[in-house]
């Protein structure tokens, strides 16, 4: 029951909700618990509401992160 | 999928893997008193390594990291996570599954509001959990109206349909779950729906850490922490149980990386003698967290006793609504009281869900309890830790 997922936002509608997309089709869910939702944040989704915008610069940090990790690895094997 | 793909990198868990294993050289290496090892059995008190260092991999102190969270253990399992440590390191499952903690008396209450005709709106999850003579899922096959329903919002379009039929919603869950249950308890008064109740059983992962951590039996070395409460609660939450007389406190995400590198940074608060609250989730966790689900969730609910599958009853570790709202409490307004319930004295929930045991140590593991046929609750959720072992790591 608790899996919770990263979706993007892609309409806003009446009434704090919304669509948002997850891997090609679209959810509706409840935005009523974040603040200042837009078209384009991603946001984490649980049990139909968001409950979490996703930082994308601190996200795309981790990732860049990641990715040096791995190549400096695969350096020091090399 | 963005933000999913990219956390699960093989190269980087290489990495991370090299990183712990040379950080868990460097762990404390001689038993504290009392401190048990890996198996349980108690480890050297003397000061010097417990054996010789070609027996390492057994008899050396291990560190116990709780992973609180179900979704942590689901990962762990999923991922293999184990099997990248090294034997001095162990991760043991807290009580983090709000299915797995679930009282028996609480799945006997909900049937019997089912039986008096009420419709009943649940969390698959809670399906096969055994009551104390039978499961949801037994008292749907006997024609009783139960739905299961991934979201709240199930709930409330049942209630708007059906405004003749009395609607219960089982509100189980932590924080995380809490907030939008109380968003849609507001929004179904902001309409005066009058036919939907909700029986609660809500807990709080705060006051749970704490008695886990003042314990005698347990030794929990650090926390890691959960990703999505503590997108609720707010990174600050945990600061009661670092300093001094506390341990380290590492917020991480749920994929993989995020798991390796929360349990690396809790590695390195150990050899270094730090322990504080460190947010390895700050992509979704704010120091302060979720003002906005705290704020519902305070106007609606307030704290009380209540009882954990297998643990007992924690001071102030779960919510209930406050009297203002009593039309919407199921118990109120069906005038029915959630018992205490017994559970089959031989399932070892209690002590895997406290880290105790594992789901290995249970004899009715894999044969008697599978989660076609479970007999306690962390067979039946999938992100209880027997499950999790069940599916995973036979
Ligand atoms: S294997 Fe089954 S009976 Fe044993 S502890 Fe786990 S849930 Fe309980």
């Amino acid at each position: 029951m608790c899996l919770a997922v990263p979706m993007q936002i892609k309409e806003l509608h009446p009434g704090n909700k919304g669509l948002c997309d997850l891997d090609g089709s679209l959810q509706q869910v409840d935005l009523a618990l974040i603040e200042d939702a837009q078209v384009g944040d991603f946001v984490i989704i649980h049990a139909g509401f968001a409950i979490e915008k996703l930082d994308q610069a601190e996200a795309d940090a981790r990732l860049e992160l990641f990715e040096e990790l791995a190549m400096h690895r695969k350096e020091a094997l090399a | 999928m963005k933000y999913i793909d990219g956390f699960r990198n093989p190269g980087a868990a290489d990495a991370l893997r090299d990183d712990i294993a040379s950080l868990a050289e460097k762990l404390p290496q001689s038993g504290q008193p009392g401190m048990t090892d890996l198996l349980g059995e108690p480890a050297s008190t003397t000061g010097v390594p417990a054996c010789p260092s070609e027996h390492r991999d057994t008899k050396v102190r291990t560190t116990n990291i709780m992973e609180v969270c179900g979704s942590h253990t689901m990962a762990i399992a999923r991922y293999g996570i184990r099997d990248l440590l090294p034997a001095n390191v162990n991760l043991i499952s807290g009580p983090g599954c709000p299915v797995c903690v679930t009282d028996t008396g609480y799945i006997d209450a909900a049937i019997e509001l089912a039986r008096r005709g009420l419709l009943i709106v649940t969390f698959g999850d809670m399906l096969n959990v055994p009551g104390s003579e039978t499961s949801l899922a037994a008292a749907r096959s006997e024609g009783l109206d139960i739905e299961t329903s991934y979201s709240p919002t199930h709930a409330l379009e049942l209630a708007r349909e059906h405004p003749d039929r009395e609607i219960v919603f089982l509100a189980i869950g932590f924080e995380t779950t809490v907030a939008p249950t109380m968003a849609l308890l507001e929004e179904a008064r902001r309409e005066g729906i009058q036919n939907l109740t909700m029986l609660i059983a809500f807990k709080l992962v705060p006051p749970a850490l704490q008695a886990l951590m003042t314990d005698p039996d347990l030794h929990i070395d650090a926390f890691l922490c959960p990703a999505h409460v503590s997108a609720i609660i707010g990174a600050d939450a945990y600061a009661p149980f670092t300093g001094e007389d506390g341990v380290p406190c590492v917020i991480a995400g749920f994929e993989p990386l995020d798991i390796l590198l929360g349990l690396k940074g809790v590695l390195e608060q150990l050899v270094n003698g730090k322990a504080c609250v460190e947010n390895q989730y700050g992509r979704v966790v704010r120091q302060q967290g979720n003002q906005k689900a705290q704020d519902i969730m305070a106007r609606f609910l307030k704290p009380a006793d209540v009882a954990w599958r297998g643990i007992g009853v924690i001071p102030k570790s779960g919510l209930v609504l406050r009297e203002k709202y009593a039309e919407f409490d199921a118990e109120k307004r069906h005038a029915i009281t959630i018992p205490i319930g017994e559970i089959d004295p031989a399932c070892r929930c209690g002590d895997v869900i406290k880290g105790i045991a594992g789901p290995f140590d249970c004899p009715m593991f894999g044969t008697v309890c599978t989660p076609s046929d479970p007999v306690g609750p962390c067979m039946v959720s999938s992100e209880g830790s027997c499950a999790a072992y069940y599916k995973y790591s036979r």
